[in-house]
């Protein structure tokens, strides 16, 4: 099924025409509505009339996270307050936090691009759908919602924690459909067999789930874990939220609805446009947004962009799962390592599970990674040669991935915290100053 | 014959022990022999404690790792020269034994809980040399 076969399966020609009359409109509001990027485009010598097409986005500066801070809150808003319905913030972990805003109009375009996204993957009006994302300033709970509520799924608003009540109400209310982060999915997978509820008792059959990097390792856990088919969402609140790009049932990368969000691939170091098929970081323009609309937005997501047709009949573009971000990427010792690389490690060995933290610190004037890897009940043997086995075998296959030699501890069951939102990988306890 | 020993894995952590006899003693779980195994981050404790069943499952719902494993106690004389006349008949055989640890009871015997490749043939050995066995009565709360 496809919600929107016209915008979605449109021929690459017809959508670029398209794309190009949206950022011209686009350029034209922000240009005379907010003055940040006024101020920019007159620098460059920019004005409204020299964007035509869409190859003239080249052209365009591009916005960065820190320019949302610079503007916070309201700043680059391109509306009077009046017609904002929603704000949405960003937790502002590393500094002030990110706000964004949506009109009516925005919050109906979202609603739309949610709702192909679970159409993507087999969701109907006909489905109980479990949204199991925090609701509330974080954009994946009502950004589901909504798209469910309008594709006619019976929604569920139960937003992340209370693990029990989750497995109960999957239970009681049937479930055919769950979103939330993939670490808590595998969580709940976990918490299911601990209550040992019978499978049988569980109805589910899509998982939608997004907003940190997760590996094809976890997806196949999950799956045995919850007994459904998982897919994988994208989105980023600067965007819009969840439901910028959404994986159909190919499996074969995120196709990212481009008729609202124009994709781009540049190399993170010059800003220099990359082609189809090269890694770089991706790049947004919601061109229709009304309320924030942003140009070239870099998410500082690493990833590949890919133009062949899909099997599922779809002609947007398919972004591959992010490899890791420009800005969560530690370099240790000049080596640039990926928490997602360390997880893969962990799941293909099959001994462990990927519970674990990274403890990067600095002794010596020398960069130290200690990765804490909990020990699992059923790979926990009583001789110390086995476990301080397990941990070589850790070390080798991590040295070998990242020609890098870490320390490796192993840690009590359950001793890693489990966030119910954006699982914390990483303690930097470097000082670099 | 084969003793059921409950085997965790403990972070080294102040209390973390502590916590966990605390655990046993509120479910009323005697420890009849305990043993730590232990390298820089981490112990593992092996224990002969009664209903080890019961145990394994209150200490797994308050978050340890457990396991229970298989061994053998073997039973000698508590006095000099009782461990080593042992030990010969084991190191005879063709035995590998993963490891051990003994506690004597006050009277005249000591037991030796022992871990080894093959319990069987332990067994057999130690029984054709007519050497004692502890048995599951003997250490189990009944």
């Amino acid at each position: 099924m496809i919600w929107n076969e016209h915008h979605e399966c449109m021929e690459r020609e017809e959508l670029r025409k398209l794309q190009g009359e949206r950022i011209r409109s686009m350029v034209e509001r922000v240009y005379f509505n907010v003055p940040f990027y006024r101020r920019k485009l007159q620098d460059m010598g920019i004005e409204p009339g020299d964007i035509r097409t869409i190859d003239d986005l080249q052209k365009l500066p591009f916005t960065t996270k820190q320019d949302l801070r610079d503007n916070y809150p309201f700043g680059l808003f391109a509306v009077p307050q009046q017609e904002i319905v929603r704000l949405h913030a960003s937790s502002g972990t590393t500094g002030k936090s990110t706000v964004v805003g949506y009109t009516h109009n925005d919050i109906l375009m979202w609603s739309e691009v949610v709702a192909r996204s679970l159409t993507m993957a087999g969701i109907s009006g006909s489905d109980i759908m479990q949204v199991a994302y925090g609701y509330g300033l974080f954009t994946g709970g009502l950004g589901l919602h909504y798209g469910a509520e309008k594709i006619g799924a019976s929604v569920i608003p139960i937003s992340g924690g209370n693990t029990k009540k989750q497995l109960q109400l999957m239970v009681d209310f049937g479930s055919t459909a769950i979103a939330c982060t993939p670490s808590y999915a595998a969580y709940l997978g976990e918490a299911l067999t601990e209550e040992k509820i019978d499978r049988k008792n569980i109805k589910l059959k899509a998982g939608i789930f997004g907003a940190e990097p997760w590996t094809e390792e976890m997806r196949t856990q999950i799956e045995q874990l919850l007994g459904l088919k998982a897919y994988d969402i994208y989105g980023l609140s600067e965007v819009i939220g969840p439901g910028v790009s959404m994986e159909c049932w190919c499996q074969n990368g995120m196709h990212i609805f481009e008729d609202h969000f124009i994709p781009e691939i540049i190399n993170p170091e010059t800003g220099e446009l990359l082609p189809y098929g090269d890694l770089g970081e991706l790049v947004f323009t919601p061109a229709t947004k009304e309320a924030m609309p942003l140009i070239r937005y870099r998410t500082r997501d690493l990833t590949r962009l890919h133009a062949e047709p899909c099997e599922c009949g779809r002609t947007l573009v398919r972004m591959e799962k992010c490899v890791g971000r420009s800005d969560d990427m530690l370099i240790i010792r000049g080596v640039n390592v990926f928490p997602s690389q360390i997880e893969s490690v962990l799941l293909e060995m099959n001994e462990t599970k990927p519970h674990y933290l990274l403890v990067v610190d600095r002794e010596n004037n020398l960069d130290v990674l200690e990765i804490q890897v909990e020990v699992e009940e059923q790979f926990f043997s009583d001789e110390v040669k086995e476990l301080e086995g397990l941990r070589r075998r850790i070390h080798a296959n991590i040295a070998s991935l990242l020609g890098l030699s870490a320390s490796i501890r192993l840690v009590e069951p359950g001793t890693i915290e489990r966030s119910m939102g954006k699982a914390q990988r990483v303690l930097d306890k470097r000082k670099l100053t | 014959m084969i003793i059921k020993q409950l085997s965790v894995f403990l972070e080294n952590r102040t209390g973390r022990l502590t916590e966990l006899t605390g655990i046993l003693a509120e479910h009323d779980i005697n420890i009849s022999a305990f043993s730590i195994a232990d390298t820089a981050d981490y112990g593992i404790l092996r224990m002969i404690v009664g209903k080890p069943e019961q145990a394994a499952e209150v200490l797994r719902n308050r978050g340890f790792a457990v396991k229970i494993t298989d061994v053998v106690g073997m039973i000698v004389p508590h006095r000099p020269g009782g461990l080593h006349k042992a030990l010969q008949i084991i190191s005879g055989s063709d035995i590998t034994i993963d490891y051990m640890y003994a506690f004597a009871s006050g009277d005249c015997k000591a037991t030796v809980v022992i871990r080894a490749d093959s319990l069987e043939n332990i067994i057999r050995v130690l029984q054709e040399h007519k050497l004692e066995l502890l048995q599951q009565g003997d250490v189990y709360q009944l």
